[in-house]
């Protein structure tokens, strides 16, 4: 038996030189540092999370009716008539909102431990690229199931490029293919869902993690393994600090697979709406066209950014500065290895200022997200009693987004004006665990 | 520093361990979704018993009903028609319906006419070789494609041959019987398709 | 430091469980108290939904059979005490009113109520049923606190009676409402009723849910199982790492 598996697997070989060095390359010889703390397990989550959201989105558009008149009925179908379908649903739903939970957790290690610095710009890029595909991916699945929830997301969002001058109005009626979300929007928009964008989707993710192999992961300590000592109990000629990805991670991550799929199981088998956060309550009314839904609001992962559009006015007689401004939060973060040109990596050496800064950014997206969510505007009222919320939610929305923006203006400062009192970094890596 | 032991013992058996019961987690999470495959509650309800009223169906006459999207043919047969049946047994590939066609049938009409009542045969129309539809041709005289013909059912797909049994001729591309759904009697005018006797108490 | 960061960002998610709960009560409805776990009180809502609202809602996403089998009930008991429709055993629940007649009575189409709980919340449906009151200058002569204005008449009169308003001192908003003329329910049986009926729709909403709690334990059990296997197989190899 042993002897059938050498040979095929020589077979294979002398066809296919390249494999075996490549499996090598990224798995038994690619040598990541040994002191990855817990923060390191959101990538290959993430990896996980794109297998289950491309497993259950093919089989569910096995039963989903692609049409304006039938698709809200076609997931209830789903949900009732086919069997097990309820499951693969909300293995689809619970994925698409974990899936921006273990991102964020991912994009914060980054920040953290100044991922994002030389030599992994390319990284960080493609990274930013794959957020913003999702975003993307996430917004369009989301108008699927047709619901009043997804038809006036998809009228918001959609209206937000009516906001650019001159071409606006007529690049809105061009993106819905008609005069208000309707059947040739829903075509369009899961034909680029169920294959266009997971398409470009996997390319960057496979670009992303080729960017990462050529130079070599960073780690807590934001010490470069391959500029230390040389030599491990695997090869002489490798880094000191460095361990094969294959066995050590792969088992490691393996223990982060079963404790993230517990969490996912328990929302999935007893609390799939996550109580209104994950399936929102009016997604279960069918879209109409006649009646906006009293609390309309992105889902959770778009609040930060819907806060931000909402928290700055309009003047000059346009829109678009809120649009701008979401945008440009986005694109900020695009920037963030050139604004910040600090010459330490992780936080355990940075200055102070630098995490206070830090956690006040990841503070403030927070509550930009209860903003934009609507919490602020129910808990305002309970806590502060009788008072004007509107008045109170703006000025709360707009300081956390002062403070937003303010993270990369103060960063630039911060490591341009020799502001940052930085701690000695180790020459290797100090192990934690 | 690296001087201790590895116990590769313990190293295995963990790895084959964890192997197995994540390649078991694997099979039991793709069981839904394979089992999602299976005809949906909406595709059975579709598919439900079907009653048929035979009371308007002349000897000699064949009606056909869908019921699950087949087509099953309700023959009301003449006695000269039932009289002629013994008469094929030996170009018959399974007469007696005990051989290769012993799961084309209920029990209850495993018998010499394959059906409940003598009269009343009950089909899925549709030909064991590739799943045509075949012709109802039941008058007796010579055919092109049968100089014996003693009525029954043609395919004109690829010229299989059924007689007023549904029972499949030696030398034609089907190889087995006319498949007879699960039925009963409703009464003596009403038949319905889909529920066996036993079940319908 | 990074402890201090593990903290801040586990209180940013207790912020967020927090409003998570916070919007769970939304609007301080009063917890309906009802659930899908209780069969008797499944069957008993069935029973109200099929005797008094069926005949102007549907429930055109639920199945008699699916309820047969998910409520404990026969094909036999289903078809004589519930479906007075002449539907078919494997059809969906179609409500007795022709949509044209309907538009014709209320002003609009009565709606479905296969996700209405899953829409409105389970303690909303309780809510409003609980919150019916004689209103003269409503159309249909009813009128509810929860729904204001709604154009539904109040069918479970007959079992709750008949509440009316009491308003504020010169206001038009509805202080509480009492109960002028007794049905044939106790307050506290009527209670129930409407629980019951709310447990049924919130069943109606998500048949499905029965079955995910049911496999849903076993699930964690063997992840479980699995991750622990998975963390003894990382404290070994990782026995090389220094």
């Amino acid at each position: 038996m042993a002897n059938v598996f050498t040979r095929i697997g020589e077979w294979v070989n002398e066809r296919a030189p390249n494999l075996a060095p490549t499996y090598r390359k990224h798995m038994t010889e690619y040598y990541a540092p040994k002191n990855f703390n817990l923060w390191y397990y959101f990538g290959s989550l993430a990896l996980l999370v794109l297998v289950n959201q491309i497993v259950t989105g093919i089989f569910l558009t096995m039963n989903y009716k692609t049409s304006a008149a039938e698709a809200f009925g076609s997931v209830e179908y789903i949900m009732r008539d086919v069997e097990w379908g309820w499951l693969i649903r909300y293995m689809h739903s619970t994925g698409a909102s974990l899936f921006f939970v273990v991102v964020f957790l991912h994009m914060f290690r980054g920040l953290m431990y100044g991922s994002y610095k030389k030599p992994r710009e390319l990284v960080w890029i493609l990274g930013m690229l794959i957020f913003l595909v999702l975003m993307a991916e996430a917004f369009m699945g989301y108008v699927l199931p047709w619901g009043n929830m997804s038809f006036w997301g998809a009228k918001v969002i959609i209206s937000l490029f009516g906001t650019i001058p001159v071409i606006g109005s007529t690049l809105v009626e061009w993106i819905m293919g008609d005069y208000l979300p309707a059947d040739a929007t829903l075509n369009r928009f899961f034909a680029l869902h169920v294959i266009a964008l997971p398409l470009v989707l996997l390319l960057l993710v496979v670009l992303h993690l080729a960017a990462l192999h050529e130079v070599g992961s960073n780690n807590p300590d934001g010490v470069e393994i391959k500029k230390g000592p040389k030599g491990n109990r695997w090869d002489a000629l490798k880094p000191a600090d460095g361990i094969p990805f294959h066995p050590y991670y792969t088992v490691k991550d393996l223990v982060g697979v079963g404790f993230f799929l517990l969490i996912a199981a328990f929302i999935i088998f007893f609390a799939p709406t996550f109580g209104g956060w994950f399936l929102e309550h009016d997604n279960f009314i069918p879209a109409n066209n006649l009646v906006t839904p009293s609390h309309i609001k992105p889902v959770w992962y778009f609040t930060p950014f819907y806060a931000i559009l909402r928290m700055i006015p309009s003047f000059f007689s346009t829109a678009i500065w809120g649009v701008l401004g979401m945008f440009g939060a986005i694109a900020l973060l695009f920037a963030l290895p050139w604004i910040d040109a600090g010459k330490v990596k992780s936080i355990r050496y940075r200055g102070t200022g630098f995490k206070v800064a830090l956690g006040l950014f990841v503070l403030a997206f927070v509550l930009l997200g209860a903003v934009g969510a609507g919490v602020t505007a129910e808990v305002i009222p309970e806590w502060f009693g009788d008072v004007d919320v509107t008045f109170w939610e703006n000025a709360f929305g707009r300081l956390m987004t002062l403070i937003y923006f303010g993270y990369f203006v103060f960063l630039w400062f911060y490591t341009r004006l020799g502001w940052e009192k930085t701690k000695p970094v180790p020459e290797r890596v100090t192990t934690h665990d | 520093m690296a001087n201790e032991v590895v116990d590769h013992g313990r190293r295995r058996f963990l790895t084959a361990t964890t192997a197995v019961v994540g390649g078991v987690g694997v099979v039991a999470a793709a069981v839904p979704f394979i089992k999602s495959w299976e005809p949906s509650a909406r595709a059975k309800a579709a598919g439900a018993p079907v009653t048929v009223d035979i009371s308007k169906i002349e000897p000699g006459q064949k009606v056909t009903y869908p019921w699950r999207g087949l087509p099953v043919f309700v023959v009301n047969r003449t006695k000269e028609q039932l009289d002629a049946l013994p008469s094929q047994d030996n170009r018959l590939v399974d007469a007696k319906s005990e051989g290769s066609s012993a799961d084309q049938q209920p029990k209850y009409a495993q018998n010499e006419y394959r059906s409940i009542k003598p009269e009343w045969l009950v089909l899925v129309g549709l030909c064991t070789h590739l799943g045509c539809v075949p012709d109802f041709v039941p008058v007796m005289k010579p055919e092109p494609f049968d100089p014996e013909w003693k009525g029954g059912f043609y395919c004109p797909c690829h010229k299989s041959r059924y007689d007023m049994a549904g029972r499949v001729y030696a030398g034609v591309p089907a190889p087995k019987n006319l498949l007879v759904p699960p039925y009963h009697f409703v009464d003596d005018k009403t038949i319905q398709v889909g529920v066996d006797p036993k079940e319908a108490g | 430091m990074t402890k201090r960061f593990i903290f801040s960002i586990a209180l940013a998610l207790g912020l967020v469980v927090g409003s998570v709960s916070a919007q769970a009560e939304e609007g301080g409805l009063p917890p309906s108290g009802s659930g899908v776990r209780d069969q008797a009180s499944l069957q008993r809502g069935a029973k109200l939904f099929f005797n008094y609202c069926v005949g102007c809602h549907s429930l055109k996403y639920v199945r008699y059979s699916r309820i047969a089998e998910d409520l404990g009930l026969s094909e036999q008991e289903v078809m004589d005490n519930l479906n007075f429709t002449g539907a078919k055993f494997g059809e969906t629940v179609v409500s007795h009113m022709p949509e044209a007649d309907a538009q014709k009575f209320f002003g609009k189409a009565p709606p479905d109520l296969s996700l209405e709980v899953r829409a409105k919340t389970a303690d909303w449906v309780y809510a409003y049923l609980n919150s019916f009151y004689l209103d003269p200058s409503r159309p249909v002569g009813w009128n509810n606190t929860v729904f204001p204005n709604a154009s539904m008449p109040f069918p479970l009169w007959e079992l709750q009676g008949v509440q009316t308003a009491v308003k504020k001192p010169g206001s038009e908003e509805v202080e509480k409402l009492e109960l002028s003329r007794p049905g044939k329910l106790t307050p506290e049986q009527y209670h129930q009723a409407a629980r019951d009926l709310t447990s049924f729709l919130e069943y109606a909403s998500e048949p499905a849910a029965l079955q995910r709690q049911k496999y849903g334990i076993w699930v964690l059990l063997f992840l479980a199982g699995f991750t622990l296997l998975a963390y003894m197989l990382k404290k070994e190899y990782w026995k090389d790492v220094h």
